[in-house]
C-alpha cells in the first residue's frame, strides 16, 4: 500500500486539500490503487499548498500545488511511484527552501502523523520528558535556563527564570498555561505546529509541570483556527489512551491533565493576564502587574504562562540538551526562530532558521520578493504592533536586541511584505485602528488615545495643518508608549511612529497633491 | 448559522449545567450556548447569572466583551473577511469595501433576507494566502471579488 501525504494544515485546506483528499481516494478506488491517505501538518512551504507528497524507496516526493483537476493527471503520470508531472518538486527533503532550515521546533510537523503516538515515539517524541523524569525538576529548570530559550510570544523574557519563579512558590495548586491567542497578523507557527505536531506541546506542557510542581495545564486557542481545536482535542484523547497523560504518567508518580479552551475573538486576550481573566470566565482586561502571574496567576494560583512555540521547543532542548540549543543563535538570542513569511511575497511560509540571519536575505532570497512583482517597500516584522521596516534596514539581522536598537521588535517572528503600492499613512491609521477596536479599556492613554490617533491620521492624509497635525501625533504616540498599561497601547505607535520616519513621504500626499 | 434552535429557559438550564463541573465555565458556556441557539439570548445571560453567582450586569459585562458573541439573531451563513495587515498588503481592504457597497451592507450587517452576515476578522493565520476569509467555518485563501460573490449567491440559497 501506498503511503500518500495531503496536509489537513488550515492554510492547506483554504487551498483545498479536504476536496484533494477526496478526489485523490476516490480516483484511487475507481483505478483499483490501494492508498492510505494520512492526513499531516504543512512541511512550511506554503506556497505549494496544498503539497502531495508520496513515499517511495527514494524518499518523499512532491507534487505542488495540486488541484482536484490535477488528480486524473497525477495517476496518469503514475506520481505513486514518484513519476514525473508538471506538479512534482522532487524529494521534499532535498528542496532547496527545507534545506536551507535548521528545524527544531518544527522537525517533525508535515513528517509525521500528528495524531500517531507511535510515530510521535519513533520521532523521538516523548524522549525529553523521558530525560525530564530522570534529571528530576530542579536540573529540568536548570538545563531550560542555560539553553537561553526566551518566550516567543513576543516579550522575549528568559523561559527559564519564568519557570523557576513558580518551581520557587510553595508546594500546592498551580498551573501551566499555553498561550495559543496567536492574534498577530502574518503568524501561523502556533497554528501550524499545532495541527501537525500537537504531541510537542503536550510534551513541553508535561515537562513544565514535572519541573515547576503542577498537574493541571490549560490551553486558551483562539477562536478564529477551528482546525486547530479538532485536531489538538483528538491529540489529548490519543495521549489519554497511550497512557501520556493523567494519573501516574508511565508509572512516574506525575499526574497531569491538558485541557483546551477557545477564546472569543479578542486580540487583546493574548496578553498574558487579560488571559487567565478570560479563562477565568471574566472580561479579558489587563490586570496590573505585580503581582506577575508565576506568583498570583489562574484562580490566584503560581501560574507559567507561555507561548506555544516556546514551550513546544521544551522537549528538544531536554531531549538533546542545554547546550545544543543554547549554540545556536547570536549574542543573546539563542537557539532557532520560526519566521512566518507572509503579506505580498512570493514564498510565503514557515522558515525555521537559527537567529542571525539578515532581514533582507529572509525577504528577497527565502521569500523570493514580492508576489506582485514589483519592488519591496517595506516590512512589517511582529504583528501588528511591530514596526515597519524599509528596504535600507534589510541588512538588520533577526536578533531580539538588533530590532530593539532600531525601535522595532522581532515579536512572535512574523513578517509581513508590502510593494510599492502601500500607502504608509493608511497603516499608520489601520494601526490605530485596531488598537482601538481591541483596546481592553482599562487604562486612558490606550482607549481614548487610539481614537485620538485615528482621527489626527485622517486630518494628516486630508491635508489639514499636517505640521502641527504631525507634531501632535508624535505627542499621543509618546503618551501612549510611556502611559500605557500594556503592551497594546504601548506598543501600538510602533507602526505609526516607524511610518512616520521611515516613509514621511507618505503623510504629505494630499498636501502634494493640492498643490500640483 | 443555519439550524440554531429555538430559544428555551429550560434548554439554556442544561446547557449551563452540563458545563459547571469545569474551573471557570463561562466562556464554554457562552461557546456553547451560541452553538446552540446562534446567539446569546438576553434569558440566557440571566440563566448564566444565577447558576455562576454572579449579578446579571457582570454577566452581561462578558458576554459584550468578546467580539465573537452575538445578542441577537445572526444571518443563516457568516462570511469573516480577513482586514489584517498581511490581507492589505494584497488588496483585502478595497475588495472588501467593493463587496460590502455591492451588497450595501457595512461591516458586521447582515443582508435584508437574513442570509448572509459579513464580519470584519483580524488575522485567521492564513497570511501567506492573502487574502483570506472564513465562511461558515471553512478557511478560503486568495479570495477574489468572483469567490465573494459567489458565497453571496451560495448563501440566499
Ligand atoms: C496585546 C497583547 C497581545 C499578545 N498576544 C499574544 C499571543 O497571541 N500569544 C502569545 O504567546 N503571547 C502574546 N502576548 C504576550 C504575552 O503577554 C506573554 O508575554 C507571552 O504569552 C508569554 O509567553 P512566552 O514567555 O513564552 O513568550 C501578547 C501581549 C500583548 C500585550
Ligand atoms: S494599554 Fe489598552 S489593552 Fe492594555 S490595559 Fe490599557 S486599555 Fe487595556
Ligand atoms: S492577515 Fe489576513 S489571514 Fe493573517
Amino acid at each position: 500500500m501506498v503511503k500518500v501525504y495531503i496536509p489537513l494544515d488550515m492554510a492547506a485546506v483554504a487551498m483545498g486539500a479536504d476536496r484533494l483528499a477526496a478526489a485523490v481516494a476516490q480516483e484511487a478506488a475507481a483505478r483499483g490503487e490501494t492508498v492510505e491517505i494520512v492526513r499531516n501538518g504543512s512541511r512550511g512551504m506554503l506556497w505549494l499548498e496544498p503539497l502531495i507528497e508520496v513515499e517511495t524507496p527514494a524518499g518523499r516526493v512532491g507534487y505542488g500545488p495540486a488541484k482536484v483537476k490535477d488528480v486524473a493527471s497525477l495517476f496518469d503520470a503514475g506520481f505513486l511511484t514518484g513519476g514525473a508531472h508538471l506538479l512534482n518538486i522532487g524529494i521534499v527533503d532535498e528542496h532547496p527552501w527545507m534545506k536551507k532550515q535548521n528545524r527544531v521546533t518544527f522537525v517533525r510537523c508535515g513528517v509525521i502523523d500528528p495524531l500517531s503516538v507511535a510515530e510521535y515515539e519513533a520521532h523521538e517524541g516523548f524522549k525529553g520528558l523521558t530525560r525530564a523524569f530522570e534529571i528530576g525538576p530542579a536540573a529540568v529548570v536548570e538545563e531550560v535556563t542555560k539553553s537561553g530559550l526566551r518566550g516567543r510570544g513576543g516579550a522575549g523574557f528568559p523561559t527559564g527564570i519564568k519557570w523557576k519563579t513558580v518551581a520557587d512558590c510553595p508546594p500546592g495548586q498551580k498551573y501551566v498555561v499555553v498561550n495559543a491567542d496567536e492574534g498577530d497578523s502574518g503568524t501561523f507557527a502556533d497554528r501550524m505546529i499545532m495541527e501537525g505536531d500537537p504531541l510537542s506541546l503536550i510534551e513541553g506542557m508535561l515537562i513544565c509541570g514535572y519541573a515547576v510542581g503542577a498537574s493541571k495545564g490549560y490551553v486558551y486557542l483562539r477562536s478564529e483556527y477551528p482546525i486547530v481545536a479538532k485536531v489538538f482535542q483528538a491529540a489529548i484523547e490519543k495521549a489519554l489512551e497511550a497512557g501520556w497523560l493523567g494519573k501516574n504518567i508511565k508509572g512516574s508518580g506525575f499526574d497531569f491533565d491538558v485541557e483546551l479552551r477557545i477564546g472569543a475573538g479578542a486580540y487583546v486576550c493574548g496578553e498574558e493576564t487579560s488571559l487567565l481573566e478570560s479563562l477565568e470566565g471574566k472580561r479579558g482586561i489587563v490586570r496590573a502587574k505585580p503581582p506577575l502571574p508565576a506568583h498570583v496567576g489562574l484562580f490566584g494560583k503560581p501560574t507559567v504562562i507561555n507561548n506555544v512555540l516556546s514551550m513546544a521547543t521544551i522537549p528538544m532542548i531536554m531531549e538533546k540538551g542545554a547546550k545544543h540549543y543554547a549554540d545556536l543563535g547570536v549574542g543573546r538570542s539563542r537557539g532557532t526562530m520560526p519566521l512566518q513569511i507572509a503579506g505580498n511575497v512570493k514564498y510565503g511560509g514557515l522558515f525555521e532558521t537559527d537567529f542571525g540571519i539578515p532581514l533582507g536575505v529572509v525577504v528577497n532570497e527565502i521569500g523570493g520578493g514580492s508576489r506582485s512583482g514589483r519592488p519591496v517597500r517595506a516590512v512589517q516584522v511582529g504583528g501588528p504592533l511591530g514596526a515597519y521596516v524599509p528596504v535600507s534596514l534589510f541588512d538588520l539581522p533577526i536578533d531580539y536586541e538588533a530590532f530593539a536598537a532600531k525601535d522595532s521588535l522581532i515579536g512572535h517572528g512574523g513578517l509581513v511584505v508590502f510593494d510599492d503600492t502601500v500607502d504608509m499613512s493608511w497603516m499608520a491609521r489601520f494601526g490605530m485602528e485596531f488598537c482601538a477596536i481591541e483596546s481592553c479599556g482599562k487604562c486612558t492613554p490606550c482607549r481614548l488615545g487610539s481614537t485620538r490617533g485615528v482621527e489626527t491620521i485622517d486630518k494628516i492624509r486630508n491635508g489639514m495643518d499636517v505640521d502641527a497635525n504631525i507634531a501632535l501625533l508624535k505627542d499621543l504616540c509618546h503618551t501612549m508608549k510611556f502611559g500605557s498599561l500594556c503592551a497594546l497601547g504601548g506598543f501600538a505607535p510602533y507602526p505609526v511612529e516607524s511610518a512616520l520616519r521611515h516613509f514621511p513621504e507618505d503623510f504629505r500626499k494630499p498636501a502634494l497633491e493640492a498643490a500640483e | 448559522m443555519s439550524g440554531a434552535a429555538q430559544y428555551s429557559d429550560e434548554r439554556a438550564r442544561e446547557i449551563i449545567a452540563a458545563h459547571m463541573g469545569l474551573e471557570g465555565p463561562a466562556m464554554p458556556i457562552l461557546h456553547a450556548l451560541q452553538k446552540e441557539f446562534g446567539y446569546v439570548p438576553d434569558a440566557a445571560v440571566k440563566e448564566m447569572a444565577e447558576a455562576l453567582n454572579i449579578s446579571r450586569a457582570e454577566m452581561h459585562g462578558v458576554v459584550t466583551f468578546y467580539h465573537d458573541f452575538h445578542r441577537a439573531p445572526h444571518g443563516r451563513h457568516t462570511l469573516k473577511i480577513c482586514r489584517a495587515e498581511s490581507c492589505q498588503s494584497m488588496g483585502a481592504e478595497r475588495q472588501a469595501r467593493a463587496f460590502l457597497d455591492k451588497l450595501k451592507l457595512d461591516w458586521g450587517g447582515t443582508t435584508p433576507d437574513g442570509a448572509l452576515s459579513v464580519e470584519p476578522v483580524y488575522c485567521l493565520g492564513l497570511c501567506a494566502h492573502s487574502p483570506s476569509a472564513l465562511y461558515d467555518g471553512e478557511p478560503i485563501g486568495r479570495v477574489d471579488a468572483e469567490m465573494l460573490d459567489e458565497i453571496a449567491a451560495e448563501a440566499r440559497d
